[in-house]
């Protein structure tokens, strides 16, 4: 491939040059601050913040719910997943238009509406309000559409032929889902599940109405962060936030390895 | 072409345990769908309107909702120009144009979605911010960003930067460079080839984005929750108003303010999907 006229190259140059400017103003740098200020007293004083029995709970916690929900969001994600592309019903169009609405909701709104239903005083007369459900509720909420939207372009792929030869031979149909469907849609759920698991990591919005925040029990990692830049304690909400930070990271750049291995092997 | 052959076999619809748990199927999803996602917003609206128009009118005319409304416009204005210059820009760079760093800005441009937006906000408190590295030499200039406008359009800007780019990397890499690169022979210069090739190649794609930017710039709430100071009637952006009248035990002010962000949120969604069909009709 030949390079276009020589004034592009300039262009080029001074195009990248202003994209370094924005991305160090807006990201690089204040990420930086973070990881220099995190270990500012040295790894010692990283290691106390982040064991601070606080901090311990809160990460703990957090972790916890994140893969509750990830394990949910692998059921229920690949079932909508299905129903959206196999199956028929009157609807059908408007449910896959509704499935990416908690990507379009702000947060703070997610947490009001399932408070609006599941909270103290609802039709339904049940109050997961300040309790560890109510976590595991809005994180459910905001990570719903990660799992169904990366298995159902899959699933729509998947050539039939496979499932049909196998109903023929006289497998049911739950043995034909566990033998050939599965398999092949696996990729998809765990990447979808990585996605949904960095996010329900760090989620703030939808969390911070509905669980009370109470330490020890209701306090999650990105509240205990919030909590301590209130309250002035930088050296513990930096610690905090890069373990929340690696975390997240940890799970997507293995997600990308092992997505980029599996096109390799495509090839 | 196989399926085509195959989809008429009678075992389908014929064999009624398969029936059944096709029927299981279905209502499994959506029950999860409807008790997870639908019962929860029809029972906003309804408790929002229950007491009909006139309360949510006054609720939605308060000074502070509404100063706290074209704050989040006044954001949105801002930081979606600025995202999708540079997303453009960035899409370009990645699948245009080989330099050294490639795989870095790649991983920079996906950090925003790995990032908790409550560390977002603390990374730009500990540079912009009173303490921060730039803190002093901001302050005696007389330039507040921290617990002001230029804060939270750096906020926003961060959580929402991927969508232009992550929307029209995919379009550039499909439609190739051949229209280009003719477009190069032929004597155009590099912004004759992108005003009239590549710009209207990728314009849905790129109008995707602009509305996914748009829906996370209206409701980004950690990152700008930090920044912002959450001073009423002065840094209260919509999502924040929101938390402001909950925590005043206002359930009036909350469901007012949380239904207009909602009806701005399916507002997005038939844009969407609007779009989506668009794009797939185009390609």
């Amino acid at each position: 491939m030949t390079r276009p006229a020589a004034p592009r190259i300039g262009a080029a140059g001074l195009g990248r040059g202003m994209i370094t400017i924005y991305l160090s103003i807006v990201v690089l740098l204040p990420l930086a601050a973070v990881v220099a200020r995190s270990t500012d007293g040295g790894l010692g004083a990283f290691w106390r913040e982040v064991t601070a029995p606080e901090a311990l709970a809160a990460i703990r916690l957090t972790v916890v719910v994140s893969l509750i929900v990830v394990a949910i969001n692998a059921c229920f994600g690949t079932v909508i997943a299905w129903i959206l592309v196999r199956d028929d019903f009157p609807g059908r169009k408007l449910v896959n238009a509704v499935i990416d609405l908690p990507f379009a909701l702000p947060t703070i709104v997610a947490g009001v509406v399932l408070l609006a239903l599941y909270g103290k005083g609802g039709p339904v007369g049940i109050d997961v309000s300040f309790t560890r459900a109510s976590i595991v509720l809005a994180l459910l909420f905001v990570t719903l559409p990660f799992v169904v939207r990366s298995v159902q372009p899959v699933l729509l792929e998947l050539d039939r032929s496979m499932e049909e030869a196998a109903a023929s031979l006289g497998a049911g149909s739950f043995t034909v889902f566990r033998r050939i469907v599965l398999p092949n849609l696996a990729p998809a759920i765990i990447s979808g599940a990585a996605l949904s698991f960095a996010r329900a990591i760090g989620e703030f919005g939808s969390v911070v109405l509905i669980s009370g925040n109470l330490p020890f029990k209701t306090e999650v990692g990105p509240v205990y962060v919030f909590n301590q830049i209130e309250n002035d304690n930088v050296p513990a909400a930096a610690a905090v936030s890069i373990v929340l930070l690696a975390a997240a990271l940890v799970v997507v750049g293995l997600l990308n390895v092992l997505s980029r291995r599996r096109f390799a092997h495509g090839r | 072409m196989a399926a085509d052959l195959a989809s008429p076999t009678p075992a389908r619809s014929a064999d009624p345990s398969r029936r059944a748990a096709r029927l299981g199927v279905r209502m499994i999803g959506l029950g999860y769908l409807g008790l997870l996602l639908l019962l929860p917003l029809v029972m906003i609206f309804y408790r929002t309107f229950e007491h009909g128009l006139g309360p949510v009118w006054t609720a939605v005319t308060q000074p502070n909702a509404v100063h706290a409304f074209w704050l989040s416009i006044e954001l949105v204005a801002i930081v979606v120009p600025l995202n999708t210059v540079f997303g453009i820009a960035i899409a370009i760079a990645l699948e245009r144009q080989r330099f050294r760093g490639r795989a870095l800005l790649a991983a920079v441009l996906d950090l925003p979605f790995a990032i908790s937006p409550v560390v977002v906000g603390l990374a730009l408190l500990l540079v912009y911010g009173d303490n921060g590295w730039f803190g002093t030499w901001l302050s005696t200039h007389g330039i507040a960003v921290i617990f002001s406008v230029p804060g939270m359009v750096l906020a926003t800007a961060f959580v929402s930067l991927p969508f232009v780019a992550r929307e029209t990397i995919p379009v550039l890499r499909e439609i190739g460079t051949s229209a280009e690169q003719a477009a190069a022979t032929l004597g155009a210069n590099g912004w004759q080839t992108f005003w009239r090739i590549t710009l209207p190649a990728i314009r849905w794609a790129v109008v995707y984005g602009v509305v996914l930017t748009t829906a996370r710039a209206l409701g980004e709430f950690g990152a700008v929750s930090i920044v912002s100071g959450r001073i009423e009637g002065a840094t209260q952006t919509l999502p924040l108003y929101v938390q402001d009248r909950f925590e005043n035990f206002d359930t009036t002010g909350t469901y007012a303010a949380a239904v207009v962000l909602a009806l701005l949120a399916l507002a997005t969604l038939v844009l969407m999907n609007v779009l989506t069909r668009r794009t797939r009709r185009a390609g």
